[in-house]
């Protein structure tokens, strides 16, 4: 395996990734969020570069890869949707949300439209519960969904005007540039987006309104 | 509502809450000039003194934690954070990091200063890119500042500190197998002893806490341990997040002394959802048992709760109406726990197999009354036999339904399949045909 399908750009980032441990192994999970950020998914060679960077066996970044959820073993959508189907938000109205946009897509779990735009997976609970039903798309918040509301980001997305975040930047990125953030490289968007939302000052907004501050 | 605080939550409102520059104005970073004053061994004692304890589940007095860090040992020690929120109902720490992640690094360089550790981690969920972001922008403008790296405000100490986001395993909240995690492996618990203060992260000692235990230490050395003991409860002092959702008119965030009762939370929420009653509720998350309208006026406190025969856990308070079937709730917690099983220990990894299959045979109408009891002997054959505690809050929700809800699952068998409408238990019920 050389090193030749990696640029050297990419190469001195992954070699800042393992810098920031005092054990190079600890650098498999960001580096795999990287390969992402270059693929869209882990691939093979991605793999075997890891195990050569950080010394280790293909089976043994192999092992770590297949442990989690967020690394995928083939491509996503450009824009990847999750589901919250845990209990609160199943009843509150995922499952029927997640039943609506696998019509709608075409596919099952884990799966991609015909044009490749987007994939859907259903997810566990993504600590928003106050937000229910959740939608995550590339990993950023879209709270408070109906069944019209998430079928609208489908429609939209696929003509490569997904709607904003409701809880994030101002404008969706894709799930290339957001597994690089993931990989622990800023793209400078943190100030964008509200402090909290208005289930977040739940308490705090009752507690000012009734004058005991 | 004279029974509210606002510490963790004060300026969350602000549009700049989460800049440096706007924690700044409203005192940020003024706890950690006092506490740096202080010596390592007296800003451990005043966790203690405050009686702080973790708020990330299992209720461990923090400053004791801290305590049994060996000093004069010669070797790294370190401070991870446990940013994995994922405990189903769990949505406190997310809003905190959005709103405030100064007050996670503002605790975290005092927490390291106490115990004498250089390194410090976040191990951050993976699953929320925006709070990444924040957290990230937070630490590189500490460093800017000189509020991480070298010799801190002057005080000779350093500390370094990395972010590390997780890529979807609900088992890495578990503080061992966090720590497996961190160190590039699959994340499976450890067997304990020993435990993360004698042989943690690299086998070095290592305190793990989580991140609205850490938020919460900033206060506590600004306003004192008087100050804090003066809310809360005898064993259970100071302020906490509650996090209320489900059927309830105003789900979210309330900040509050331990001690609180959910009838007091739902009059802040605005009550149950027009027209409909509570039925079951949790406590601390999917993991804690399920009360019902029976329990409305527990005091919400680590005692309270035990007391009442479940764990105030994670205070993610996960409301139901008489709408929600508990055999449908309670089988996709149990498909939920199997999926995170991270395989290590048998009776988890084979057990939360057989409890989907014998739930989702009950839900569909099929099987006999014996099953109930068989689900009961699987539960014990699975709850304490594992590493972690992943495989006793699956039974969890389990034995608490049936002792409370058993004719419910009887219902099932007898009309052949679930008797209830899981249209009108959404919040767009109107809307769907």
């Amino acid at each position: 395996m050389s090193s030749a399908n990696f640029t050297s750009e990419q190469i001195t980032k992954m070699d800042q990734i393992i810098a920031r441990y005092p054990r190079s192994r600890s650098a498999v999970m960001p580096l795999l969020h990287y390969v992402q950020s270059i693929f869209g998914y882990v691939t093979d060679e991605g793999i075997e570069f890891i195990g050569k960077k950080l010394d280790l066996a293909t089976a043994e970044v192999n092992a770590v890869a297949s442990f989690y959820t967020q690394y995928k073993r083939k491509p996503v959508g450009e824009y990847h949707i999750g589901i919250c189907t845990n209990t609160l938000c199943a009843v509150m109205g995922g499952d029927a949300i997640y039943s609506a946009l696998k019509d709608q897509i075409g596919s099952e779990h884990d799966g991609v439209s015909a044009d490749g735009k987007v994939s859907l997976e259903h997810i566990e609970c993504n600590a928003a519960c106050d937000y229910a039903p959740v939608m995550m798309v590339n990993w950023e918040f879209y709270d408070n969904q109906t069944v019209e509301s998430a079928k609208e980001f489908v429609e939209k997305a696929r003509t490569g005007n997904p709607p904003a975040p409701t809880r994030g930047p101002k404008k969706l990125r894709t799930w290339k540039e957001n597994s690089e953030v993931l990989a622990g490289f800023s793209d400078g968007l943190a100030n964008e987006g509200i402090s909290a939302g208005k289930a977040s000052l739940l308490g705090l907004s009752k507690m000012k309104n009734s004058g005991n501050n | 509502m004279s029974k509210l605080v606002s510490v963790l939550t004060s300026n969350w409102e602000k549009s700049d809450s989460f800049t440096i520059s706007g924690y700044q104005r409203d005192g940020g970073y003024k706890a950690l000039e006092k506490a740096l004053k202080m010596k390592p061994d007296e800003v451990i004692q005043l966790v203690k003194d405050s009686g702080l304890r973790g708020r990330g589940g299992a209720g461990f007095p923090t400053g004791n934690k801290w305590g049994f860090i060996p000093q004069g040992d010669n070797k790294e020690h370190y401070l991870v954070v446990n940013a994995d929120e994922s405990e189903p109902g769990t949505c406190k720490d997310t809003p905190l990091l959005m709103a405030n992640p100064h007050v996670l690094i503002e605790g975290i360089i005092i927490a390291s200063y106490a115990i004498r550790a250089n390194h410090a981690f976040i191990y951050i969920r993976g699953e929320i890119v925006h709070v990444v972001r924040r957290v990230q922008q937070a630490i590189e403008d500490a460093y800017k500042t000189k509020l991480l790296g070298k010799n801190i405000l002057g005080s000779g100490f350093d500390l370094e500190l990395t972010l590390h986001a997780g890529a979807g395993a609900y088992i890495c909240g578990e503080e061992t197998a966090l720590l497996d995690s961190l160190e590039g492996f699959r994340g499976q618990p450890r067997l304990r002893p020993p435990f993360p203060a004698i042989a943690g992260l690299y086998a070095k000692p290592t305190v793990v806490n989580n991140v609205e235990s850490i938020a919460s230490v900033p206060a506590i050395i600004d306003n004192g341990v008087a100050w804090f003991t003066s809310m809360g409860t005898e064993k259970s002092k100071g302020f906490t997040l509650y996090s209320l959702s489900g059927h309830v008119k105003n789900p979210g965030q309330i900040e509050a002394p331990l001690g609180i009762t959910l009838r007091e939370l739902l009059e802040i929420a605005g009550g149950i959802r027009a027209g409909h009653k509570l039925k079951f509720w949790t406590p601390g998350g999917s993991s804690t048992p399920i009360f019902t309208d029976q329990h409305l006026d527990i005091p919400l406190d680590y005692e309270g709760v035990a007391a009442a025969g479940s764990m105030l856990g994670t205070k993610a308070l996960q409301i139901f109406d008489e709408t929600t079937c508990i055999v449908r709730a309670v089988l996709r917690w149990t498909e939920f726990y199997k999926h995170e099983s991270c395989g290590k220990c048998t009776p988890c990894r084979e057990g939360t197999w057989w409890l989907v299959q014998a739930l989702a045979d009950l839900e569909a109408g099929r099987g006999s009354e014996a099953d109930l009891d068989k689900l009961l002997d699987l539960c014990d054959n699975i709850a304490g036999r594992s590493f972690c505690a992943l495989a006793d809050g699956a039974a969890a929700p389990i034995i608490s339904s049936l002792k409370y809800f058993r004719a419910e699952y009887l219902q099932h068998l007898q009309n052949g399949g679930c008797p209830f409408d899981p249209v009108a238990a959404t919040l767009f019920q109107g809307s769907l045909t």
